[in-house]
């Protein structure tokens, strides 16, 4: 249960999603009786969106336009603010995308060289990643006793302790955050938009879990929105990467390598240099850019797949939101752990009040860290493989994901 | 304004494509009345040129895509039953999960097995397998942990002239340095151990080359290296202490009279000691080109041959934070690399597909135009034509402040309807000219006949 791979945790595709794929992958399906009316019309056009009418051929290393027309509209019906095609990159998921971004900011020497901000906790797989896009790395971190909250002092704090060793350019959060399952409120995200804009920092927002939000009186506001609700000196001038993908809690189709992210706000010289980038780094999968067309316009009522699709949905995030609620007070119970309410995502994040003893046999057996260690052990002994929680080493507490 | 400041030096660095602006020209011509279509064989890419994908394939990842269609009898048998086998490697039996970093292991296994075949027996290591989104990822990858971006003098990276573009690309993209070596074109676009001796010399005092790049058979050129040429290389490299990335993407695709693939690997291996266990290789493959075609899948192999096992660690590391590679591209290499025998229902219609495709490629060339030249191609999927232009059009084109073959592109496009890409684009020795275009031919036909009538 370590990863953030929902179909290996034997949650089911979505059918709709699934038989389109199928038929632009094997065209003569479109005679197949079995399948339903709109999965045959929307393969045609999808497969009408690629060149040769095949999956087979290369795109535009930005993504095929037809798709990138399909994000926009979806993102504009999210936030009911315009969103254009061609502010929208298509990448082989939302990791390679972030690395992207971060490697076109990346640059100086020594002190002067590029400082992201990032959060404590973090994504497993953020931490490698901006390594090697060889930028410096500032941890904030989150407020485990509010829920993982965002605290503007903490962000302050971070920003504060490494002026000199480097020049801070972008700030990164997840949001709901990947592992913590904290779902941000309006004035949470203006502070931080507030805080980008007076430390003249880039937003990078990860929403991959924009889907899964579940807990009470708590609903997805993205980013974007939330800016352009505000005043025009912030409206018109932050700038903001905001990223999505595939990965996400419904739809959980790690494999296919697909994610987008739209840039807002940004130099249109700039914009060449995403295209640019992403010219060497020729890598989405078309049946992921398909998949990630199907995810952003999925079945309408009165479609023959639409009462399959919301029933799919629904399930998973009541599955989600259930178990979510039900591991929470069991990991309560236990002793020696203590564990927040996530209200979104895939993820629980709780905490190990760790005996003395396990530290020291941490030390001892060379392992680097505590939650390492007991990550081990409860493989060993009992078969389940979660994530150590390697915060970030602000800190000795001890997690596991 | 502010992240323009910014920009990282290395990626503004990174050249901008002359094709750029024939490709959004052939959109505009797309999208005018002129022509039903555009021909576009400027791309490596089977489909686009209107080549068929294999219908086993195509079945097969449909039913890992949607299992039901696993127990439709409109599949043959053992469509169903490969479908039903590769779903049962993948974690939740669904393709829709993450692999484990270096590609599924049932499928690198079949990987090891094929080359192992196609290498007379000689045996190939699982552990030295890596499947990724295609062989330009992989290449960038094990550039990665050649290049030191900070070092002083730069790395540098030998590289053929001329050279499909997305390699150099992404080697200035490191902040490495690329060190050029001429084919030659007298000799069917050769490579010559001479050559490469020059380069590195030129290279004394500006950079520290550490790794040489062949592509065999070639991109664009199409030559298809002997096994004596490939042996002159590996102790070249030996010699001279250079890494070999060797892109053996067109293996599949050879089909000039005198060709016969010979892969590194084996060559290397039958050179016996000392070259054989001490030459460090890293041969890549994919599913873009061959029979297959299938670009847009995104998968391709690197195979690692004599690497340090503490460079393997790191590159064990590198590869795993970049999240598996996508699955259905994974199954695509499986099949590519098993693929339907005697006997499998199958087998008939793979076996036709394939020997057609070596057959029109074979048959579809045809340079006998005046001012046209082109050596006998052995393999690959492209023709890379001389262009002997008059100097009233050599001018004509530096009046508009284009590259000469580039103004012959545009010609052929505007009149002809047909996309191909210029010569510089993949370097030349100067003041020669030259186009590239896929000799793949459902389009080539109609081709021919345009290009006569431009031509004139």
């Amino acid at each position: 249960v370590s990863s953030g791979d929902t179909h290996r945790a034997v949650l089911k595709p979505v059918s709709f999603l699934r038989q389109v794929l199928a038929v632009c992958v094997y065209p003569e399906l479109l005679e197949d009786k079995s399948l339903p009316l709109d999965v045959k019309i929307r393969a045609q056009k999808l497969l009408e969106a690629c060149d040769g009418g095949s999956v087979g051929s290369y795109t535009a290393s930005s993504g095929l336009s037809h798709v990138r027309q399909s994000i926009a509209e979806f993102i504009t019906k999210r936030d009911g603010i315009p969103s254009f095609a061609e502010n929208i990159f298509i990448c082989a998921g939302s990791q390679r995308a972030i690395m992207i971004a971060v490697k076109l900011l990346a640059s100086g020497e020594g002190t002067t060289r590029t400082g992201v901000l990032i959060p404590a906790p973090c994504p497993h797989t953020l931490y490698p990643l901006l390594d090697e896009a060889d930028v410096v790395l500032v941890p904030y971190q989150l407020m485990e006793e509010k829920g993982w909250a965002v605290e503007l002092d903490k962000l302050h704090q971070a920003l504060q302790a490494n002026r000199r060793n480097c020049e801070p350019r972008a700030i990164y959060i997840s949001n709901p955050g990947n592992p913590t399952g904290h779902v941000q409120d309006r004035k949470s995200i203006e502070e931080v938009i507030q805080f980008a804009a007076a430390e003249r920092l880039i937003l990078l927002v990860d929403e991959v879990y924009q889907d899964s939000v579940y807990g009470k009186d708590r609903e997805f506001i993205s980013y974007k929105k939330v800016l352009f609700e505000m005043d025009k000196e912030y409206a018109e001038t932050v700038e903001l990467v905001s990223f999505h993908s595939l990965s996400s809690a419904c739809v959980g189709e790690c494999g296919m390598r697909a994610g987008y992210m739209e840039v807002v706000n940004m130099d249109p010289e700039v914009m060449y240099y995403f295209d640019n980038t992403l010219c060497g780094d020729i890598s989405t999968p078309v049946t992921g850019q398909l998949a990630l067309d199907l995810m952003v316009i999925p079945p309408q009522p009165g479609d023959p797949s639409y009462d399959t699709y919301i029933q799919e949905t629904l399930f998973t995030l009541a599955t989600l939101s259930h178990n979510a609620k039900r591991v929470q007070e069991f990991l309560n119970k236990l002793p020696g752990v203590s564990c927040q309410p996530a209200m979104g995502g895939i993820y629980l994040f709780p905490r190990l009040h760790l005996p003395c003893g396990i530290k020291e046999q941490a030390k001892v057996g060379n392992v680097p860290k505590n939650d390492v260690l007991y990550c081990q052990k409860l493989l060993e002994e009992e078969g389940v493989l979660a994530g150590a929680g390697q915060y970030g080493g602000i800190t000795d507490s001890c997690h596991l994901r | 304004m502010s992240v323009l400041q910014g920009i990282n030096p290395n990626i503004r660095k990174m050249k901008q494509l002359e094709y750029g602006a024939l490709a959004s020209r052939a959109n505009q011509i797309k999208e005018e009345r002129h022509y039903k279509e555009v021909i576009d064989v400027s791309w490596g890419d089977s489909h686009r040129a209107g080549v068929k994908p294999l219908t086993f394939v195509r079945q097969v990842l449909a039913a890992c895509v949607y299992p039901p269609l696993i127990n439709s009898n409109n599949l043959p048998l053992d469509v169903r039953q490969r479908a039903q086998k590769q779903l049962g490697t993948c974690a939740g039996g669904s393709v829709g999960s993450y692999t484990e970093t270096a590609g599924v292991s049932e499928i690198i296994h079949s990987i090891s097995e094929f080359i192992k075949r196609r290498d007379g027996g000689i045996p190939s290591q699982p552990e030295n397998i890596y499947i990724s989104a295609g062989s330009q990822w992989s290449i960038g990858n094990i550039l990665h942990v050649l290049v030191n971006s900070e070092a002083s003098p730069k790395t540098g990276v030998l590289i053929p002239v001329p050279c499909h573009i997305t390699t150099a690309v992404s080697i200035t993209g490191l902040g490495a340095v690329t060190v050029p070596y001429y084919l030659s074109e007298e000799q069917a676009w050769a490579l010559q151990v001479e050559e490469l001796q020059r380069a590195l010399e030129s290279a004394k005092g500006v950079c520290n080359p550490v790794a040489l790049y062949v592509i065999n058979p070639g991109n664009p050129t199409g030559y298809v290296q002997s096994r004596k040429s490939v042996q002159e290389v590996i102790r070249f490299a030996s010699e001279k202490g250079l890494f070999l990335l060797v892109d053996e993407v067109y293996q599949d695709s050879v089909y000039g009279e005198n060709s016969e693939f010979v892969s590194y690997k084996r060559a290397l291996s039958e050179m016996g000691p000392p070259f054989s266990g001490t030459v460090e290789l890293a041969s890549f493959h994919s599913v873009s080109k061959g029979f297959l075609g299938e670009c847009g899948l995104r998968s391709g192999y690197v195979e690692l041959v004599n690497l340090d096992p503490a460079v393997m660690n790191y590159i064990q590391t590198l590869f795993s934070k970049d999240s598996s590679s996508p699955v259905l591209g994974q199954i695509a290499l499986d099949l590519m690399t098993d693929p339907p025998k005697p006997g499998d229902p199958s087998y008939p219609l793979y076996n036709q597909v394939g020997t057609l495709e070596l057959y029109l490629l074979r048959t579809s060339q045809h340079y006998n135009l005046p001012g046209l030249s082109c050596p006998p191609i052995g393999g690959g999927f492209y023709a890379f034509v001389r262009l002997h232009l008059t100097p009233k059009s050599i001018q004509k084109s530096k009046e508009l402040g284009l590259q000469p073959d580039t103004f012959y592109c545009m010609k052929l496009l505007e009149e002809g309807g047909v996309l191909t890409t210029p010569g510089c684009e993949y370097g030349q020795k100067e003041g020669t000219y030259h186009i590239r275009y896929n000799t793949q031919i459902d389009k080539l036909m109609s081709l021919g006949g345009k290009k006569k009538k431009i031509h004139v």
